[in-house]
């Protein structure tokens, strides 16, 4: 089987490749390929022994599908792909809206349907949780700097200021919110979302929709360090049901098919949880579900391949994972070849 | 003679992490040597350059799909083409003869419409500004008057007891369906009652008959979810007269608004990925308005303004390369013939821009300008392209919105425009302007002379 | 037209590959721009170049020179070049 698998930047801001192909390489009976599909010469994954056996150069996902496609083609024809999995956000309208022409030469997928992974970017996740009783924070959408300066009053600061696909800032006051939206929307364009601030701890949970509203599997962790950058550099698998209960309800009441990341916040006021946002892929930590019991990636694989994958019923709670940094050593020549040729 | 090898400019690229990489960057250009099989040489050939290009086939085609892709939603649809978005006569006659109305919000554009024959009925009177005499002759004519303001209401009642003549109106309505901006400056509040108030005040007139409800949430809309909270506003509205009056509203108008295939120049993804259907839209609007509970035969006609989503990818512009350069950053630039006074749409738009010829693979990134003597005058801040020399041309994409109608006479006069006809014949359908013409309207005095 | 000379230990392979050492820059050249970067390296005049370019490649000299100005210009903006 021949894996072809997206977001190799295992860098301080790292995309969930890498850790996706060392899931699936220890999938139960799982033999076949992992290919990456690379944006960047540089990104560590190609460089890392035993995690891709070949990476290829693609085009970014704001060049536009029909280049995506073509090359995807290209690869196609030299490695016979059977499977796709992008792992970075901003790919994955791309690949939603690719699955059909892809599916016609035999390369399958397993992704959020558009309205799913509307779902935060049109300001639905607070509709659907408020008439799902899940709590979320206030919410508003801003498609423009007027939009700013419109701010209703019953926010209060500090309020959360984050890009459609990635980078949070919290802001104290309207000119740090400012400057949080103006870094936003160079970036990453509109909309830019607001949100009320619950202050509190994270807890995140990696999970597995099947499509058909069950909940293949799930895993909660709460970030026991974390960067300036407010990325999870450590981390503890937990025994919480209400957790559990929640990303369950989710994923069948929007029959969520692929994989997911839940974000969460527990009230330091109120102790109850608020759900702040749904990542349509797995998270860079994913490899702590298999390492806790359940190898969501490869049950992916499976659900991707047409198999019934019998959910999970259980995991080890107090599994702990920590990030390091390691330099890996390459030559310019080794560099050269992805830099030509785009493939190594 | 051996061959010899094709001959292409020398490049060189330096290698950026985390920037546009060649593969990502390589086929973003496919030459673009024809449009609807008409060579785009010959066409400047025969026109001249810059070039205004319209296709014929695609304009019907866009047309036919929205209508077949709302009337399976909802059974009694009726498109008006909105004039300001395009209105040379030939592009409205297309529509025209698709079955469309007229969408207009000026007297030129009412005269306009009239002068292609289209009758008072099919004319939708919108916007703000409508003079005492523009109103009465739309009263007179029995055009749709969708009032914007009470002092045009009470400009309209003072008209039809003057004349005793009785007005078709509809009021425009602004609400709120969770986007911002809110376009809360156009027709009457439904949130703080006064778009009641005004529907009140109608009723009270015998000269007045109610016949619409009208709302335009916004241009370019990217969520279908609006759509339906206008629909369902727009709704109850008319639940509410048919409660308090026992009156029955021939239509519902949506307005315009859906976004094209344009994409934003703050938008990271290509708006194909991210911009919704046409279906996606329909879908929205035809749920909206089935709250209404309505018999089938007391349902309203949904009436659709669609202006940009029907017209931007039917138009391309055809211009010609000036001249290279390398600015003091070591960045390329290309200066071509049209420039923001024809391409005012550049200003909000990355349109997508292909070279008319086969220009090989090495591109780079490139700042392309139009030839103003100004600043401002930039068609695309960025954008991978191949390297083209003086007298090249390039085709510049889904241009057919609002250019044609927010162009500017500025520096140099507006050229020719051209439509390729479906049976593939070329048809001139504005003549270029010349100082004639441009002299035609200037008064010298004497004491100037 | 003046001539230049290309920095010591810049290398360039046959795929147009163009590592600089000193300060660690890489480059990718097309076909063209590896010929003209080569003869540069071997001291080649303007002249000389034109002419290869012309001998081997379907092109106008005068277009050539065009192109060769501009290409110079760069490699003089990455450094890639100094006056002799
Ligand atoms: C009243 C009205 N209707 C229709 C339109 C057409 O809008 P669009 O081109 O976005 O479809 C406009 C444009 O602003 C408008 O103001």
């Amino acid at each position: 089987m021949n894996i072809a698998v997206t977001g190799l930047n295992a860098t301080d801001n790292p995309g969930p490749g890498v850790p996706l192909i060392r899931s699936i390489r220890e999938g139960e009976g799982f033999s076949g390929n992992l290919i990456g599909l690379i944006y960047d010469s540089l990104e560590p994954g190609i460089y890392m022994k035993d995690i891709a056996s070949k990476c290829y150069l693609i085009p970014y996902p704001s060049s536009g599908l029909e280049q995506l496609y073509q090359r995807i083609l290209q690869i196609h024809e030299k490695e016979k792909l059977d499977l796709i999995i992008p792992c970075l956000d901003s790919e994955l309208y791309g690949f939603a809206k690719l699955q059909d022409r892809l599916s016609a030469i035999g390369i399958k997928t397993f992704l959020p349907t558009i309205d799913q992974l509307n779902i935060r970017a049109k300001d639905n996740l607070f509709d659907f949780c408020k008439s799902n009783g899940i709590n979320v924070p206030k919410n508003i959408l801003a498609n423009s700097l007027q939009d700013m300066y419109s701010i209703p009053n019953n926010f209060n600061y500090p309020i959360a200021v984050k890009g459609i696909f990635y980078d949070a800032y919290i802001a104290n006051n309207f000119e740090e919110a400012l400057t949080a939206f103006n870094k936003l929307r160079v970036k990453w364009g509109y909309p830019i979302i607001l949100q009320e601030f619950i202050r509190g701890d994270e807890f995140n949970v990696v999970a597995l929709g099947d499509g058909k509203g069950n909940m293949v599997g799930a895993v909660p962790m709460r970030k026991l360090y974390i960067t300036d950058k407010g990325k999870g550099w450590a981390g503890v698998t937990l025994d919480n049901p209400i957790l559990m209960e929640i990303s369950k309800k989710v994923i069948e009441k929007v029959k969520w098919r692929s994989g997911m990341e839940l974000e969460f916040i527990k009230s330091a006021e109120t102790g109850e949880y608020y759900l702040l946002e749904i990542n349509p892929r797995f998270p860079a930590w994913v490899y702590l579900a298999p390492s806790a019991g359940q190898n969501l990636p490869y049950a992916l694989v499976r659900l991707a391949m047409g198999e019934d994958v019998e959910p999970f019923t259980n995991y080890t709670s107090g599994i702990i994972f920590v990030r390091s940094s390691w330099d890996l050593i390459t030559s310019i020549k080794e560099y050269e070849k992805i830099a030509t040729f785009g493939e190594y | 003679m051996a061959d010899k090898k094709r001959y292409e400019r020398p490049v060189i690229n330096k290698h950026y992490s985390g920037l546009m990489n060649k593969f990502g960057s390589r086929p973003t250009t496919a030459p673009k040597t024809e449009i609807d099989g008409v060579p785009v040489n010959d066409l400047v050939k025969q026109f001249g350059s810059p070039l205004y290009v319209f296709s014929e086939k695609q304009i019907r085609n866009n047309q036919r799909n929205a209508l077949r892709i709302f009337k399976t939603r909802y059974p009694k649809v009726q498109f008006a083409w909105s004039y300001k978005t395009n209105y040379l006569n030939a592009i409205c006659n297309i529509f025209h003869q698709e079955g469309s109305w007229a969408e207009v919000v000026s007297e030129f554009e009412y005269d306009k419409a009239r002068k292609l024959g289209i009758k008072g009925e099919h004319i939708i009177f919108n916007g703000p500004d409508k003079s005492r005499e523009a109103l009465l002759k739309a009263i007179k004519e029995k055009a749709k008057i969708h009032i914007d303001h009470f002092d045009e209401l009470y400009d309209i009642i003072e008209l039809t007891q003057e004349t005793n003549l009785k007005a078709q109106v509809a009021i425009r309505v602004n609400l709120d369906v969770g986007v911002y901006p809110k376009w809360d400056r156009f027709g009457f509040n439904y949130e703080n009652g006064e778009a009641t108030q005004a529907l009140k005040r109608i009723m009270m007139n015998k000269n007045l008959q109610l016949i619409g409800l009208h709302t335009h949430i916004g241009t370019y809309m990217m969520t279908a979810e609006a759509y339906r909270i206008a629909a369902s506003k727009l709704a109850s509205l008319a639940r509410f007269l048919k409660d308090e009056y026992d009156t029955i509203v021939n239509y519902i108008d949506m307005g315009g608004g859906f976004a094209s295939h344009n994409t934003l120049i703050g938008q990271y993804l290509p708006a194909e990925e991210v911009v919704p259907s046409m279906e996606q839209f329909a879908e929205a609007i035809a749920s909206g308005l089935y709250e209404l509970n309505f018999k089938v035969d007391e349902m309203p006609t949904l009436i659709l303004e669609t202006g940009r989503a029907l017209i931007d990818d039917t138009g391309y512009i055809i211009s010609t390369v000036l001249a290279n350069k390398r600015l003091s950053t070591g960045r390329r630039a290309l200066v071509i013939d049209a420039g923001v006074n024809l391409l005012f749409t550049g200003f909000w738009y990355k349109h997508s821009i292909n070279p008319a010829q086969d220009s090989g693979v090495n591109i780079e990134d490139t700042t392309i300008f139009g030839p103003l003597c100004m600043n401002i005058d930039v068609i695309r801040e960025t954008i991978n392209f191949p390297s083209l020399k003086k007298g090249d041309r390039v085709v510049i994409d889904y241009t057919g919105a609002y250019n044609n109608t927010q162009w500017m006479q500025f520096i140099n006069m507006r050229p020719n425009v051209v439509m390729v006809m479906e049976d593939s014949t070329v048809e001139l359908i504005r003549k270029s302007e010349n100082l004639d013409y441009m002299l035609n309207r200037e008064i010298l005095p004497d004491k100037l002379k | 037209m003046t001539n230049y000379i290309v920095p010591q230990n810049v290398a360039i392979s046959d795929s147009g590959f163009l590592f600089q050492p000193a300060t660690g820059e890489s480059y990718t050249l097309n076909e063209i721009g590896k010929l003209i970067f080569k003869m540069l390296q071997s001291n080649s005049s303007g002249e000389q170049i034109i002419e290869k370019v012309c001998e081997e490649y379907d092109a106008e000299a005068k277009s050539v020179e065009r192109d060769l100005e501009d290409f110079i210009t760069q490699l003089k903006h990455y450094s890639l070049l100094k006056l002799s």
